[in-house]
């Protein structure tokens, strides 16, 4: 039985994806995974009891907002890329990078709104997973900032075009999944805080 | 030999993929990026942390066998870790395990075993020429190596190195206070974990990615040798566990550096409470044993493949249940994640949870057994072939019996009460995950020597090694049964002091002294390891009549493995002893039309579609020649 359904598939070249590509979905499994072990590690504290009660920060909102609209703005110019319309995509990827950095100042601001709140990183861990939660992203998001600009330097440069797609679509998949990422996270303190 | 496609494929074509002649010493042999130095390079610092590890136990057994002893003529080493009456400094005794557990869990039976055997064996099997990212390899081994220095120097510090012991569990490692190695020593045991954990992500990235995407022409996930699908799945459970262990290590580091509670709440020390509270000690052992499970068979499944493949070579017979052995594989996989709590079952955990914990634990047993029965299936009645690598495999399938079977009822929550945290445990597990999978690199590094160096081991010391070393597992492992049905703790610094435990030191004594003997005869392996690298008789190309395709390399592979091109593959690799045929091997690279005579009726028909596809290669080739010229 074994055999027979080996030998139908014959010599053939297997299936196989651009492999830069695939690491980086690697890695993204990587990074869901230590996001779903905080989050489950909330849940599970949380539901021992002392919990600090407080408002998230409103600023969320509007970094939330920011961060949709930095993956829209990608989008355009990947689209305008694979058009080959060079100043399209250097302007999406302009508009995207600075969304990018607007989003990790407003999530700094958010922290300045925890403190006024007395919501500090040391004290109950309610306080502190948001803080972990929030650095910890903006940590990635910053590799992320980083990957826009090295597509920003290399479109400048002629590298991005309907031909070379390569960086340029692993750096939507990274952005559009960091973005997913905090919509996620923002909806669970929406539902669990 | 019925090889002829062989031939065809190497040809003298001037070759592409030879970067070899660029290599200065630096980069062929420290910044290498080639897969092949890269596992060797695994190796030897597996090794090197297996004799620290082995050493640290041989201390602190001492210790346990012989608690009188007068230790003084350690003080050269030791130095103030003997106390002023020549004793072992009872906080160092703890670092020992601690360190012991650490490096052997780790340092040599992840990386030392995953990380020599995937990176050497996945490009060899699956016909590739390196990984999928060589730059990415290179930093794996990189990062180990400094993870490796870290904890290394954690060995040397005033304070000694992290105490509480392999697992660390808060609030013990979170306190400075609590113990002397939770000060410096722990911090750089964490610091060295992310190191580890950023290099098995990295290889496991590189290994999966190399799986999936890099396979030689023929060569589809049901002709993969089982090694490779067993490295293949360590690399995704490790992927998605070790992660978990770096939010628990985050976690942790922001306790002790930073003042947060998420694993303190309401301790006192000296009277004074911490300001800390809200924190719960349970969750790190939840997050821990998310990886800590996993981790299990992230030591033991590679151990697991190699065994398959030298179980098949050596009894001339195809695999008994090559599906069989895949589908319990991907089942340890799964269930691998579900089955953490199993080590809680005394934490406090809703005992209901620990019933739900303890029925998906015992499932486990289903696969397990699967892949012995297959091993014994496969032994049974074949031509066997008593190569050390053999002989080592056999000695894993049994301690992975005997030691398996003792997980059954530690399994059970209820007679966990009994005999959680005791000898008992320690038997268990250094059976079936220490000794298997220790048995599974050697016999790993047995089988595939004379693809690393060109050149064989000796066998006859291979056998008294292998002798030495089974006899003296069961010496040392079988007697802790008993110590710890009688409820003798483990991690205690001495017994003799409690009414309940003042006797079995015989016992104790026996264990130490085989300890020590298992011990010596690991520097038979060492000599002739070293001394057959450059001593060795030269190995022929395939020594052990093997089918798979790191056997059609050259005897010493350049950077790009085949010098012409990759060989495509027509059959699975398990082709030993088929009726018919005029070898007791078929190699994967043999077309089924150049067989009609061991061919069953469905290959035969397999037989015009192969032929379309050797044409179109061919005029590959002569496309590829005439580019050249």
């Amino acid at each position: 039985m074994e055999e027979k359904i080996a030998y139908v598939e014959g010599a053939e070249q297997p299936i196989s994806m651009h492999p830069k590509k695939f690491a980086l979905w690697l890695f993204i499994v990587t990074v869901v995974m230590i996001f779903a072990s905080l989050t489950s590690a909330y849940i599970v504290r949380q539901s021992e009891g002392n919990w600090l009660e407080f408002d998230l920060p409103t600023i969320f909102w509007y970094t939330s907002g920011i961060i949709v609209f930095s993956s829209i703005t990608l989008h355009f110019a990947y689209l305008s890329a694979r058009k080959d319309e060079l100043s399209k995509l250097r302007l999406g990827m302009v508009i995207t990078s600075v969304l990018g950095i607007a989003f990790l100042v407003g999530q700094w601001y958010s922290w300045a709104a925890l403190v006024d709140r007395d919501v500090y990183f040391v004290g109950n861990p309610a306080g502190s997973f948001l803080y972990v939660f929030t650095g910890l992203h903006a940590i990635h998001l910053i590799s992320g900032v980083i990957f826009l600009i090295i597509v920003l330097i290399s479109s400048f440069r002629y590298k991005v075009h309907s031909k070379n797609m390569d960086l340029m679509e692993m750096c939507v998949t990274y952005w559009h999944f960091l973005g997913g990422l905090w919509l996620y996270l923002f909806m669970f303190l929406l539902l669990n805080h | 030999m019925a090889t002829a496609n062989v031939a065809t494929h190497s040809t003298d074509a001037h070759d592409h993929h030879d970067h070899e002649h660029h290599d200065n010493f630096i980069t062929k042999y420290i910044f290498t990026q080639d897969h092949k130095m890269i596992g060797k390079q695994f190796l030897v610092t597996g090794i090197f942390w297996a004799i620290i590890g082995g050493l640290l136990s041989l201390v602190f057994r001492l210790q346990l066998g012989f608690p009188d002893m007068e230790l003084e003529w350690l003080r050269p080493i030791l130095g103030g870790w003997i106390t002023p009456d020549g004793k072992l400094d009872p906080e160092f005794y703890l670092a020992l395990v601690t360190m012991h557990g650490t490096i052997m869990v780790f340092f040599v039976l992840t990386a030392g075993l995953s990380g020599t055997f995937s990176n050497f064996l996945i490009p060899l099997q699956i016909g590739a020429r390196d990984m999928a990212s060589g730059f990415m390899n290179m930093l794996s081994y990189w990062f180990f190596f400094l993870s490796s220095v870290i904890m290394f120097i954690s060995l040397f510090i005033e304070t000694g190195p992290a105490s509480g012991g392999w697992v660390v569990y808060p609030p013990l490692s979170a306190l400075e206070q609590a113990m002397p190695g939770s000060g410096l020593g722990m911090t750089l045991w964490l610091i060295a974990m992310t190191c580890f954990i950023a290099s098995s992500l990295l290889g496991g990235i590189n290994y999966i990615t190399t799986v999936i995407n890099l396979r030689t022409k023929g060569m589809s996930f049901s002709r993969l040798p089982l090694t490779i699908w067993a490295f293949f799945l360590t690399a995704v459970i490790g992927l998605l566990s070790f992660p978990v262990l770096f939010s628990a290590a985050l976690l942790l580091v922001f306790d002790r550096s930073f003042g947060t509670s998420f694993y303190l709440s309401d301790i006192y020390i000296g009277g004074e409470a911490l300001p800390n509270t809200g924190g719960s000690p349970v969750l790190y052992q939840h997050l821990f044993w998310f990886l800590g499970h996993p981790e299990v068979y992230i030591v033991l499944l590679p151990a697991l493949g190699i065994t398959s493949e030298i179980i098949a070579t050596n009894s001339r017979k195809p695999i008994f249940g090559y599906k069989a052995m895949i589908i319990s594989m991907l089942g340890i996989t799964i269930l691998s994640f579900v089955v953490w709590a199993h080590h809680m079952f005394v934490s406090g955990l809703n005992p209901f949870l620990g019933s739900i914990f303890m029925f998906l634990t015992l499932i486990i047993a289903i696969p397990s057994a699967v892949k012995v029965f297959n091993y014994l299936t496969t032994l049974w009645r074949g031509n066997l072939i008593f190569t050390p690598g053999m002989l080592f495999s056999i000695g894993l399938v049994s301690f992975f019996i005997s030691g398996g079977l003792t997980g059954i009822f530690l399994g059970n929550s209820a007679i966990d009460i009994q005999l959680h945290d005791t000898y008992f445990v320690v038997a268990h597990f250094h059976l079936v995950m220490g000794s298997a999978s220790f048995f599974g690199l050697m016999a790993g590094v047995y089988h595939w020597f004379p693809k690393m160096f060109g050149r064989m081991m000796d066998a006859r010391l291979g056998y008294i090694h292998f002798w030495a070393t089974f006899i003296g597992v069961y010496l040392v492992f079988f007697p802790m049964h008993y110590i710890g049905i009688a409820g003798f703790p483990r991690r205690y610094y001495s017994w003799t002091g409690f009414e309940f435990s003042n006797m079995y030191t015989d016992l104790n004594m026996f264990v130490s002294v085989a300890a020590i003997l298992t011990f010596g005869a690991q520097l038979i392996f060492l000599f002739n390891f070293f001394y057959s690298m450059y001593r060795g008789r030269v190995a022929s190309l395939n020594p052990w009549r093997s089918n798979t395709l790191e056997w059609t390399t050259p005897l010493h592979p350049g950077h790009g493995n085949w010098p012409g091109e990759i060989p495509a593959v027509y059959r699975w690799p398990y082709d030993y002893s088929k009726p018919g045929a005029s070898e007791d091997f078929i190699p994967q690279t043999v077309p089924l039309s150049a067989t009609p005579e061991s061919n069953l009726p469905h290959e035969q028909e397999l037989v015009k579609l192969e032929k379309q596809i050797i044409a179109d290669e061919e005029a590959d080739l002569v496309a590829d020649e005439s580019k050249e010229s």
